[in-house]
């Protein structure tokens, strides 16, 4: 599609499915993935470097709307996705927990920074060795910090698997029981 | 519904005034960062409030007691993370103060150039976040596009953006290179015009001066009381920087300006940072001219046994390879003694406080962080302002969660 | 200059306390002078009020742990913003029962950093009007910069100790 300033915007590419004059059949989970996918809803969970860089991922420069993120919804309970980005001291981690645990599903974790990932070059008496430990993760993306490159190359990941979920997961013997290990619901 | 319950405030006396509770914090949008206030608010008034601290505490001090001399420097970077570089050269400052170690003028301005660089960037974020604060997100995005620019300049110098690690005990790991100096040029010409338009946006619009003017203010004399130190304190009119007091890295050849605010409010702060970008970029100015006289090609001292000799040499060279391992493995002579350094970083005094035993490291490495200190001031700041003002007041005193909790 | 600022600021504590000093030393052309600890924060009043010392600006506050020597000294470090002096001042407590008297009514920055030094090495500020942990969770039973304590996290299983030297 052209603009009338020239230049092209591309739209996300339909799903496979049977097309013909006037209608289009496709299965419900790759509509819904398709819809999913491109209109996530972050909740920047900032506490420390990793969130400058999230902050300039935001920004002009590497702008995180040209994926559908632009809107951060800072409540949990209309967020699709937890961006953990910084070190989680253990003082803030039933914190991070009781965020994780006000969200809606279908949810998503992503790790931002290895601090966030594993502690980091923070093995220290006060710090939580990785946030996988009180919440289950999506995708990790190491680097301290990583790059905005880094950062949007995790969201992408994340659409991937947004795109590819089943609508039925959720629902699953697998998922209650990964969710029981970690002690929730 | 006027029968069954009098006038609540006819009939109560003021002790029996009942008094809300609002959490702000720990994770909330408007604090960018994670810190915690429990304000007990009447209406919409802030009557008093409850700051809680420590939520990414990280022991950076007793890591550092067990981290070579030269593995300090990314925990540095840590501290105010919108100012790494400053960061960095306070802390090898302080080394090289405890080592004795003579550093050659043309690396004294080539780290001038990183610091007022670093200055830059912080000043950059918290001024383009008041402005977000208060409604106006149009200058966070024209801005920060310089703020890539200054981070192109790190990574030509370092390979990082912002966590950068940037230099070494001794002076820095390598020249600049042309793209550098060619980055720099160009930044140089293309900064005042977008800052520019960032101050026409802002600095003199009504509706910017009505919200920010009067909105937590905070006198001289108080601000000193609480050892407050860089930008917020000049905003409340004391004159005090370090760069002046106790001049480092050659800042004493240097012609620039303090800059003074009157009633330390947040429009001061602002001002007062606004000003300070100007300054910083006339000091850059000054220092290409004076790295002109300078031999080129110098960028370390002659210290082959604290700083790290370039790697050709290492796989070239015997001493050069006796000494990288050396250093890397933290066996190199270190003297014992006491030694306080500090570095006007972009929200304060950076103070770094070093005591040596003499071993491979640190005995006890003290950060003097500004803004753990100046940020117990918070509360008597805001007491009495609306909730939305105590929010714009927080981003203007530019406190950073890593500083802070350490 | 620098000698002479020094030596005046020496005697403005000689004037007054001169038995409360045990050791004047100027490490890296800094004063540091180690005092009793009963009079302390008369000392610093007498620094902070005197006109020609006029020490009004707290720049740090800190606490040292000597396991040799079974103590705990707790680092005052004073600015003349007039003068542009700092004086670095030192009590030493012992290890087992660190105490010391606040120095909050003096400046009000010393709150925070007393509160600090109180988490890290349990010196105990008598007077501070909300002494309790500021950075660590408050149900830690230790003083993690006591060094004793070690400096990792305890609950990990993913690293072999003797690969990375320690025991």
């Amino acid at each position: 599609m052209e603009t009338a300033t020239g230049s092209t915007i591309t739209v996300a590419p339909k799903p496979e499915g049977i097309e013909g004059a006037g209608f289009f059949a496709t299965s419900l989970d790759k509509v819904v993935g398709l819809a999913r996918a491109n209109s996530i809803w972050p909740l920047p969970f900032a506490t420390s470097c990793c969130g400058i860089e999230f902050m300039a991922t935001m920004a002009s420069h590497y702008d995180l709307a040209r994926f559908g993120s632009e809107r951060l919804s800072f409540s949990p309970r209309q967020a699709d996705l937890l961006m953990v980005m910084g070190t989680i001291a253990k003082k803030m981690g039933p914190i991070l927990r009781q965020v994780y645990e006000q969200m809606a599903e279908p949810r998503w974790v992503i790790s931002v920074g290895a601090c966030a990932s594993s502690g980091g070059i923070f093995d220290t008496y006060s710090v939580l060795q990785g946030i996988d430990r009180i919440i289950p993760v999506d995708v990790y993306v190491p680097g301290c910090p990583p790059r905005p490159e880094q950062i949007i190359d995790g969201i992408l990941k994340i659409q991937h698997l947004v795109e590819t979920e089943s609508v039925r997961r959720r629902d699953s013997p697998e998922y209650k029981a990964m969710l029981n290990k970690y002690g929730m619901e | 519904m006027q029968d069954n319950q009098p006038a609540t405030d006819a009939l109560t006396t003021p002790e029996e005034k009942q008094y809300s509770y609002l959490n702000l914090g720990p994770t909330h949008p408007a604090t960018h960062g994670i810190f915690q206030n429990v304000l007990k608010m009447d209406g919409e008034i802030i009557m008093d409030a409850e700051p809680t601290v420590g939520y990414i505490h990280r022991a950076f001090e007793k890591l550092a007691e067990r981290r070579p001399f030269y593995q300090i420097t990314p925990i540095t970077d840590r501290l105010n993370y919108c100012s790494s570089p400053i960061n960095n050269m306070g802390w090898h400052m302080t080394v090289e103060k405890l080592l004795g170690i003579e550093i050659p003028k043309r690396v004294q301005y080539m780290r001038v150039i990183i610091m007022e660089l670093a200055r830059m960037a912080d000043h950059i974020i918290c001024n383009t976040i008041i402005g977000q604060d208060t409604g106006a997100t149009t200058g966070f995005l024209y801005l920060f596009q310089m703020r890539e620019r200054i981070y192109e300049i790190y990574e030509e110098i370092c390979g990082a953006r912002l966590t950068t690690n940037v230099g070494r005990i001794g002076g820095l790991e390598r020249d600049f290179s042309p793209k550098c100096w060619n980055l720099i040029e160009k930044f140089i010409v293309d900064f005042p015009i977008k800052f520019s338009e960032f101050t026409s946006l802002l600095e003199r619009n009504r509706i910017f001066m009505d919200r920010t003017i009067n909105c937590g203010p905070i006198s001289a004399e108080r601000a000193l009381n609480y050892s407050f130190s860089g930008p917020n304190l000049r905003a409340a009119g004391v004159d005090y920087d370090v760069r002046v007091m106790t001049p480092y890295s050659s800042y004493e050849e240097f012609d620039f300006v303090i800059p003074v605010g009157t009633n330390g409010d947040t429009y001061d702060r602002f001002m007062v940072r606004q000003e300070e970008m100007w300054q910083s970029l006339s000091i850059i100015k000054q220092a290409i001219e004076k790295i002109k006289k300078e031999p080129a090609g110098v960028y370390s001292a002659k210290v082959p046994e604290y700083c790290l000799p370039p790697k050709e040499e290492v796989y070239n060279d015997m001493e050069a390879l006796i000494y990288h391992f050396k250093i890397v493995m933290g066996e190199t002579e270190i003297p014992k003694g006491e030694v306080y350094h500090c570095v006007e970083g972009g929200n304060g005094e950076l103070g770094f406080y070093l005591i040596s035993d003499g071993g491979r490291t640190p005995f006890r490495l003290q950060f003097r962080r500004p803004c753990f200190i100046y940020y117990q001031a918070y509360p008597e700041m805001i007491k009495g302002s609306m909730l939305s003002d105590a929010v714009i007041t927080m981003s203007s005193m530019n406190v950073i969660a890593g500083e802070l909790d350490a | 200059m620098e000698g002479s600022a020094q030596e005046k600021t020496i005697g403005i504590l000689k004037e007054k306390y001169e038995d409360q000093i045990l050791h004047i030393d100027t490490p890296y052309d800094f004063l540091t002078v180690s005092l009793k600890a009963e009079k302390i924060i008369e000392i610093i009043q007498h620094l902070y009020h005197h006109p020609e010392g006029k020490f009004q600006y707290l720049t740090t506050l800190c606490g040292i742990h000597y396991p040799d020597l079974q103590q705990i000294a707790v680092m005052y470090q004073l600015h003349s913003l007039t003068t542009n002096n700092r004086v670095r001042l030192k009590v030493f407590l012992p290890e087992a029962n660190p105490v010391v008297p606040t120095l909050t009514p003096v400046f009000s920055a010393a709150n925070w950093l007393e509160r600090e030094t109180y988490d890290f090495f349990g010196v105990v500020f008598e007077g501070h009007p909300n002494l309790k942990r500021i950075l660590n969770v408050e149900d830690m039973i230790i003083f993690p910069m006591r060094k004793e304590y070690p400096l990792e996290d305890q609950t990990r299983e993913d690293k072999n100790d003797s690969m990375f030297g320690r025991d």
